[in-house]
Parts: structure tokens; C-alpha cells; sequence
């Protein structure tokens, strides 16, 4: 029927109209779920049961006016925003959603459900979330502001401290897998979730990642107490927003590379998904962006110097230990 | 090769206006243009291994800690007994200096260019895969491995030295 490169171009466009969606159903979760946390009901005015609420706050962000505060440094005040934005979709081409499909027939010979498969796909990700993180501290300089750039200097300590952890508790999946493609390590979980094998590694991870995109309890960059809004104070209007989006796909794309290299990715074992992989998929992202909005709205904030000792005393040490028994275990036992 | 020019064009040109700024900043970013290319370079090499570690440790880690300090600092321009209207470059100090640097490595790249034979396209890589790196960086290059490690230690040990305040009679 059609070659496979229509699919990858079709697939392509899905993925990138996808994150974007799932920005704004993040953005209705969270309201309406932070609402019932907090014994409220959330929006119900705009839609049925407040669901088109997303969009209207999309309407009126575009509408508003866009001001630069006098002082700021006009390249690079806009161009963060968009290094925040283009990091965080570039990060989700390199995660697999689903088994080599045919899309029932439409194409000639099967194709991966991934915009790229590159075999040191782990480290990727790596690669360009280390890349988001110029947004965030950019915005902060160039506002001339001292919210913001007190915003700035918080977040780049608070990825230096947590990137390590991060990526150590990804080396243990990376020895039992013996592979550092994304769809490799999925279709090694085919029996067994790395979750089962590696707990700690999962809880790291979970945790540096929830500091990795900046939510409670680790907002520190946008502390709204103390910062007002940290990095993004002095914007307004359609660079807001890109940061908003940033945000949320970052968020997202944290939970897809959990799902993957944690969860089984599209597998349930002893079950033949066949070509729903990425409904089972998509459940499990669910799962842990629920999880995600729960301890935002469950856990107070921490104070900053108690970050920083969790993650240089408790969290890197953990993580270190759970290196070292992974790869004694595999060495010794062949796992 | 139309990519290799590409990438080889941007990491020189971002690396000449590197030092061609007035702000820190601006030569920072600049810096992390040069360090994307030559990554790019990498993976032109069939080394995508190293191209992704690049980008991490270098454009990743390292530049976010110039950025850090440079903000910190908060040094909007640099301080400079020069006349600030004349653009770095062309200062008499550093065009000297520079001038001396540039025959050196004209010099270099001439006697280096004598010596290797011109070969077409790009040697053959040995280090497409993530294992084959690591096994010749703990045989083959063990000792300088184990060299580099002592090398960093020693740097962190100076660095804790040089960062603690001792108090006098305070506690430890």
C-alpha cells in the first residue's frame, strides 16, 4: 500500500500533535484532580465538566499582550522559551510506544511505533534534557529581574545535584538489558519489569525526575512563596505559554522513559498485546502522571539546603549502592 | 561530506565569535554551538557513543556550571582597563598574543599535514559500539584511564581543600 517512510512522516506528526494534547489533558488532570485534593470542584464552567477549560486558557494566553520588561536582553529573553519548548519534544523521539505494526495493512513492510531508533537511545534522552535546562537558566539572565534570576541559579544547582543521581539509576537497566536502545530494553521486560528487579532504581528515578522537571516538592526555580514565579516572573503571553507547554511535555516525557525502562514500556506479561501495545502504553504513562500530580498536591515543599543534602547525601550514595549490587549480581549470578 | 563542512563551519565560526563578545554570556552559549557540532562531527565518525557523552558532559554538564558562575558573578560586560570601544579582538595585547598562537598553529597544521598521507572520506571507526569502547578503555588504555582518575581526584581533593573555611577552635 503505502512505503514505510509515509508512516514515519505520519508517525512523526501523531507524536508531535500527541504532545501537545497531552500538555493541555496534563494541564485539566491537574486542576481537577489538585481541586478534589483540596475538597473543591475545579472548573465546570467552560464545557461539559470544565473539559474545554484548557483551550480557553490557550485563547486568552495567545490574546494577551506580550511585554519584555526594559532591561532585558532581547535574543535571548525569546530565546528561551523556545530552547525550553524544543528540548523537551525533541527528548520523546527516541521512546518506542508500541510493538512493529503494519498499521492493519496500510503499509508495505512492518514499522517500529518510534520517531527514531538509535541504539544509545537512553543516553539521548540524557543528552537533550541536559539541553532544557539552557531555557530555564537563560530566561532567568536575560529578564533583568532578580526573581528570576535568583529562579535561574536555583535551577541550574538543582540539575547539577539531581542529573547524577538520575543518570545512575538508569545504569542498572542498562546492565541487566546488556543494550542502550529504549525499544531493546522494552523487549527485554517481555517476563519480567525491570521494576521488580530494580526497585531502588525506580524510586531514584522517580524522584530526581520530579526534581529534573521542577514540580513540588522540588519547585524551587518557581517557589511561588518566595519568587514570585521564579524564571518565567517576567513573561507574559505565547512565552509563557511555551514554558507552560515545556513543563507539562517534560513532564510527560519523564513518564514515558519510566514506563519504558521500568515498566515494560507496551508489554504486559503472559499477555499478547498485539497491535493495542500503545493503548497499554498510554495506561501506564496515566498511571505515573497521576502519580506525579499526587505528590505535588500531597507534599509540602522542602526547604532549599534540605534538597540539596537529600540529593548529594541520601540520593547519590543510593544510587551508587544500587549500581554496585546490580552489577555484582549480574556478574555473580547471571541474571 | 557536504555535513562535515556544515559542522566544521559552525564549530569555527562558533568558536571565533566565542572570543569576539562583549558578554559573557552571549560567549558561553556560543561555546555550547561549538560543542553541538562538533558532536555532530562525532556521529559523522560513527561514534555516536562519544557524539551523545560529548553533549552530556561537556554542553550538558560542564557549560551549565560557566553559566552558573557567570551569572552568579552577574558580570554584565567585562572589566577591562582597555578602551571599551575597541572591539576585543583588536586590542594590542591579545592581538599580538593571538598573532603568535595563529604562526604556531599554521606551523603545526603544515608540518602535521606533511606528515600524514591525505586520505579520502573518514577512516573506518573501531568504536561504533559501547562495548568495544569500554573494553579497550579498561585493557589496551588502562593505565592512562587509571592515570586521568588520579588526575580528577587529586583536582576534587584541592577543590574541598581549597573551599572549606577552617574556623579557628570551631568544630570539625
Amino acid at each position: 500500500m503505502f512505503p514505510v517512510i509515509v508512516g514515519q512522516i505520519g508517525l512523526l506528526l501523531v507524536v508531535w500533535f500527541a504532545l501537545q494534547i497531552s500538555a493541555a489533558v496534563c494541564v485539566y488532570c491537574e486542576r481537577k484532580w489538585a481541586a478534589y485534593l483540596q475538597q473543591r470542584v475545579g472548573p465546570t464552567r467552560v464545557g461539559y465538566a470544565g473539559l474545554l477549560q484548557p483551550l480557553a486558557d490557550i485563547v486568552k494566553l495567545m490574546f494577551k499582550e506580550n511585554l519584555r520588561p526594559k532591561g532585558a536582553d532581547p535574543f535571548l529573553f525569546y530565546l528561551a522559551p523556545v530552547i525550553s519548548a524544543t528540548a523537551c519534544f525533541a527528548a520523546f523521539a527516541v521512546v518506542p510506544f508500541g510493538g512493529e505494526t503494519t498499521l492493519f495493512g496500510l503499509l508495505d513492510a512492518p514499522m517500529r511505533l518510534q520517531v527514531a531508533d538509535v541504539n544509545v537511545a537512553v543516553l539521548v534522552v540524557f543528552a537533550i534534557a541536559s539541553m532544557g535546562i539552557y531555557g530555564i537558566v537563560l530566561a532567568g539572565w536575560s529578564s533583568n529581574s532578580k526573581y528570576s534570576l535568583l529562579g535561574g541559579l536555583r535551577a541550574s544547582a538543582q540539575m547539577i545535584s539531581y542529573e547524577l543521581s538520575y543518570a545512575l539509576s538508569l545504569v542498572g537497566v542498562i546492565i541487566l538489558a546488556n543494550s542502550m536502545s529504549l525499544a531493546d530494553i522494552v523487549e527485554k521486560q517481555s517476563h519480567v519489569w525491570y521494576i521488580v528487579l530494580q526497585p531502588l532504581g525506580f524510586l531514584i528515578y522517580l524522584t530526581a525526575g520530579i526534581a529534573e522537571t521542577n514540580r513540588a516538592p522540588f519547585d524551587f526555580p518557581e517557589a511561588e512563596q518566595e519568587l514570585v514565579a521564579g524564571y518565567h516572573t517576567e513573561y507574559s503571553s505565547m512565552p509563557f505559554a511555551l514554558f507552560f507547554l515545556a513543563e507539562y511535555v517534560n513532564m510527560v516525557t519523564v513518564s514515558a522513559v519510566a514506563t519504558s525502562l521500568f515498566l515494560g514500556g507496551w508489554l504486559l506479561p503472559g499477555i499478547n498485546t498485539g497491535g493495542w501495545g500503545w493503548m497499554v502504553f498510554l495506561a501506564k504513562v496515566f498511571v505515573l502522571l497521576f502519580l506525579y500530580i499526587w505528590i505535588r498536591w500531597t507534599l509540602p515543599r522542602y526547604r532549599y539546603d534540605q534538597l540539596m543534602a537529600f540529593g548529594w547525601k541520601f540520593l547519590l550514595p543510593a544510587a551508587v549502592i544500587n549500581l554496585l549490587v546490580t552489577a555484582a549480581a549480574v556478574l555473580y549470578l547471571g541474571v | 561530506m557536504t555535513l562535515f563542512y556544515l559542522f566544521a563551519a559552525i564549530a569555527v565560526l562558533a568558536s571565533l565569535l566565542v572570543v569576539a563578545q562583549h558578554n559573557p554570556v552571549y560567549s558561553v552559549m556560543l561555546l555550547i554551538a561549538s560543542f553541538g557540532a562538533l558532536s555532530g562531527l562525532y556521529v559523522l565518525l560513527d561514534a555516536p557513543f562519544v557524539a551523545v557523552i560529548q553533549i552530556i558532559v561537556y554542553a550538558g554538564a560542564i557549560m551549565v556550571l560557566f553559566l552558573f558562575v557567570v551569572m552568579l558573578l552577574n558580570a554584565p560586560r567585562e572589566d577591562t582597563d582597555y578602551d571599551i570601544r575597541v572591539h576585543p579582538l583588536f586590542r594590542r595585547g591579545p592581538l599580538w598574543f593571538g598573532a603568535a598562537l595563529a604562526v604556531c598553529l599554521a606551523a603545526e597544521l603544515a608540518w602535521a599535514l606533511g606528515a600524514t598521507r591525505m586520505r579520502s572520506g573518514f577512516p573506518a571507526a573501531q568504536m561504533v559500539s559501547v562495548e568495544t569502547l569500554g573494553h579497550r578503555l579498561f585493557t589496551d588504555y588502562a593505565f592512562q584511564f587509571e592515570v586521568t582518575s588520579v588526575l580528577i581526584l587529586v583536582a576534587m581533593i584541592g577543590a574541598v581543600i581549597m573551599a572549606r573555611h577552617d574556623e579557628p577552635g570551631g568544630k570539625q
